[in-house]
């Protein structure tokens, strides 16, 4: 099955990311073992070099591995066709076990490498570079998870089997496959409804708060809030705000809102909630290094930022989820 | 760093291209084929994809073929009754068609039996087609017309197969708008298709079944095939289904065969990015010795990837675009369609989404960029007096 274009494009794309995130966390070991700031040597100087190294070859991974977010959902998209009883993408990324487990890590690495950058920019903000051994760390931590998607990948792609017509009989074929599982499991509308719309209310009174004061105490549980709003948000998504785009009371796709005739709605949906939620959990992760004596002045400032881009972001998510239901005819009062 | 300071190296990076405008000019001009070449491609193959859709879209729910020693068999007439007696389906329609082929022309033909759902959506048509029973007339299509230089109103004359030859006036032709379907095609009436091709009386090609709901065709389709052993019921979503599978693997192989051009393109710009003329190295010295840091440079070169990268991309698609749906796709179209005598004359309609995109970017840009990543940064870490000193 690997003889389509989109899988041939993936692999070699999300294949070069791979290579680049391990170059890059070789390199990372080597730092994090030799580094001595205090140091003179021509050895320090080389690690020193090496570090734009490794923070380019993570940013460009960064970048690399959106496209290949887009690109799995795409081609998972596309091979629904292939499949007898898949609809959409969730459909196709059903037809084995290894679908969803594969998208999952790549969203983890995209997570994860985006942290890695807003740390190594901190970092850098710093003289003395105090956080360089804990970044070579964190690298380390992010390589499981870019195997892990490369592997569950090829796996995924490697166990479908396409339904195509067979000489010795159409029918049979579609018959005796059993089809696959072409919606998501859903929580109830209204009581999600509720959720979602007043947890989205607490985050900004917090974050507001947080902003206003700068105490430690929000901005903790601003990250907490935030992290714990994506998964209400994608749950929220396949529950209700999905089906408000679609106006079908049945289909619980959170894939095809990224498709034309929604008019790609999808995309600065997902964008705003990943940057929201990303943002306003990294207020709070910050919060420790504040102790770190050259780190101090900084963070309050960075934290105040970022806090400001998350409510931002999030704003904007809520009020495209909002658009819907406030202005179609659709309604799902009766579910 | 401001935006502002990042447009003001961007405005460096600009004018220091525009510098080596042929150095850069050749890596341009090989990307910008690749990008071209991956493209139309994709381009091709996507649209023929659509083009099957939507006509399968008006192809009956249901065909049921009759099998015989592996092959296919005409069918029994009678049939037609049973299977529309199950309950969901709307209606059976015995169809009566055959390939000829034609040893003037040495090409093959499509003939078929006008009926009452062809000439339903025959708003394609110049002049008329035949009715089902009626007999000695043709519409033709395009392709068939050209190939014979006949007009409505002369003669179009087949050898049936019993050895005799049968005149037919051509009352109709086929308009270019449906050539991918008719180009080849030949209709007749019932009993002029049944001599020609000296059928059994009571006999068919297969039966096209109609079915209310679609998500029903398999349970009819298995309930056929209960009642009917020798038959081969198929699905128009199997159909469909075929079609995906056999353009998406074409092109895939198309792909991979280019695989080799595509390793040489990234060998080319590896090579491009680590052999830095001694002018460029002295460039990046006085940068640094005037203040720029080692991040700076590693902009610098990101932005030149960038603008190398994206326009040499857009070209690409733009020529691309051009090639597939102004020119026909006249260099990759053989491999992807096949071949034959007559051949549909046909433009594809523009198709273009995201993931093409995104398949293009990741087929080309990202090797690309990935290839020039460590050569920009050796070249970021020059020492300035290193090379100011000479």
């Amino acid at each position: 099955m690997f003889m389509q274009p989109g899988i041939i494009a993936l692999l070699l794309g999300s294949g070069i990311t791979l290579v680049l995130l391990a170059y890059a966390s070789f390199l990372g070991v080597k730092i994090w073992r030799n580094w001595d700031i205090g140091s003179n040597s021509e050895a320090q100087l080389a690690l020193e070099r090496k570090t734009y190294l490794v923070s380019t070859l993570v940013k460009y991974g960064l970048l690399f591995e959106i496209i290949s977010v887009f690109l799995f959902i795409y081609t998972a998209d596309d091979l629904h066709n292939l499949l007898v009883g898949a609809m959409c993408a969730t459909g196709s990324l059903n037809a084995n076990s290894f679908g969803f487990p594969a998208l999952y890590a790549k969203i983890a690495v995209l997570f994860l490498a985006a942290g890695w950058i807003a740390l190594d920019s901190l970092d850098s903000k710093a003289e003395d570079y105090p956080l360089t051994k804990k970044k070579y760390k964190l690298l380390l931590l992010m390589i499981p998870f870019v195997i892990a998607g490369y592997v569950l990948q090829i796996k995924y792609f490697g166990g479908i089997d396409p339904n195509v017509i067979t000489s010795c009989c159409g029918v049979l074929f579609s018959e005796g496959g059993t089809g696959v599982g072409s919606s998501l499991a859903s929580l109830p509308v209204h009581p999600t409804e509720v959720v979602f719309y007043s947890l989205f209310m607490i985050i900004f009174f917090v974050g507001v708060i947080a902003l206003k004061s700068g105490r430690k105490l929000f901005m903790v549980l601003l990250a907490f809030l935030s992290a714990f709003f994506f998964f209400v948000s994608i749950a929220a998504i396949v529950s209700f705000i999905s089906l408000y785009f679609y106006q079908i009371p049945t289909h619980h796709c959170p894939f095809d809102i990224l498709q034309a005739g929604y008019y790609y709605a999808g995309y600065p949906l997902y964008v705003s909630l990943f940057a929201g939620s990303f943002f306003g959990t990294m207020a709070g992760v910050i919060q420790p290094l504040g102790r770190i004596k050259t780190l101090s002045a900084i963070i309050p400032a960075v934290q105040r930022r970022w806090t400001f881009i998350a409510l931002a972001a999030l704003t904007v998510f809520v009020l495209i989820t909002l658009i819907p239901i406030v202005f179609s005819p659709f309604t799902l009062e009766g579910y | 760093m401001s935006l502002n300071s990042h447009m003001n190296v961007l405005d460096f990076t600009l004018l220091s291209l525009l510098r080596r405008k042929f150095k850069n000019f050749g890596i341009v001009l090989v990307f910008t084929l690749i990008v071209f070449i991956t493209g139309s491609i994709l381009f091709l193959s996507y649209s023929f994809k659509r083009e099957a859709l939507l006509i399968l879209k008006g192809s009956p729910e249901l065909i049921v073929q009759r099998m015989s020693a592996g092959r296919q068999e005409l069918i029994p007439v009678d049939r037609a009754k049973e299977i529309s007696a199950l309950p969901g389906v709307s209606g059976v329609e015995p169809r009566y068609w055959g390939y000829y082929y034609d040893l003037l022309v040495k090409a093959n033909y499509t003939i078929l039996a006008s009926s009452g759902s062809l000439s339903a959506g025959n708003r394609l048509l110049q002049g008329r087609l035949p009715g089902p029973e009626e007999k000695g007339v043709a519409a033709v299509g395009r392709g068939v017309a050209k190939a014979r230089f006949i007009d409505i109103g002369s003669t179009i004359s087949l050898v049936s197969s019993a050895g005799d030859a049968m005149d037919f006036d051509v009352v109709g032709i086929f308009e270019s708008d449906s050539e991918l379907l008719t180009a080849d095609l030949i209709v007749l009436g019932r009993p002029d298709v049944i001599r020609l091709f000296r059928m059994p009386p009571y006999m068919a090609t297969d039966l096209a079944v109609t079915v209310r709901n679609e998500t029903e065709a398999p349970v009819i389709a298995g309930k056929v095939r209960s009642r009917f052993p020798d038959t081969r019921p198929i699905l128009r979503k199997e159909i469909i289904r075929t079609y995906d599978a056999v353009f998406g693997w074409r092109s895939g192989l198309i792909l991979t065969l280019f695989a080799g051009a595509l390793v040489a393109f990234i060998i080319l710009a590896w090579d491009k990015a680590t052999g830095l003329s001694a002018e460029e190295k002295k460039e990046i010295g006085i940068l640094k010795a005037i203040g720029w840091e080692t991040s700076d440079i590693i902009e610098m070169k990101f932005w030149e990837g960038l603008v190398i990268s994206l326009s040499s991309f857009l070209l690409g698609i733009i020529l691309a675009y051009v090639h597939v749906y102004f020119f026909g796709a006249s260099v990759f179209a053989p491999a992807l369609k096949g071949w034959s005598v007559i051949y549909p004359d046909f433009r594809l309609a523009p198709f273009i989404d995201p993931y093409q995109i995104a398949m293009l970017m990741a087929l080309t840009v990202i090797p690309y960029i990935a290839s020039t990543i460590i050569p920009s940064w050796k070249a970021a870490i020059t020492d300035p007096d290193e090379v100011v000193r000479g």
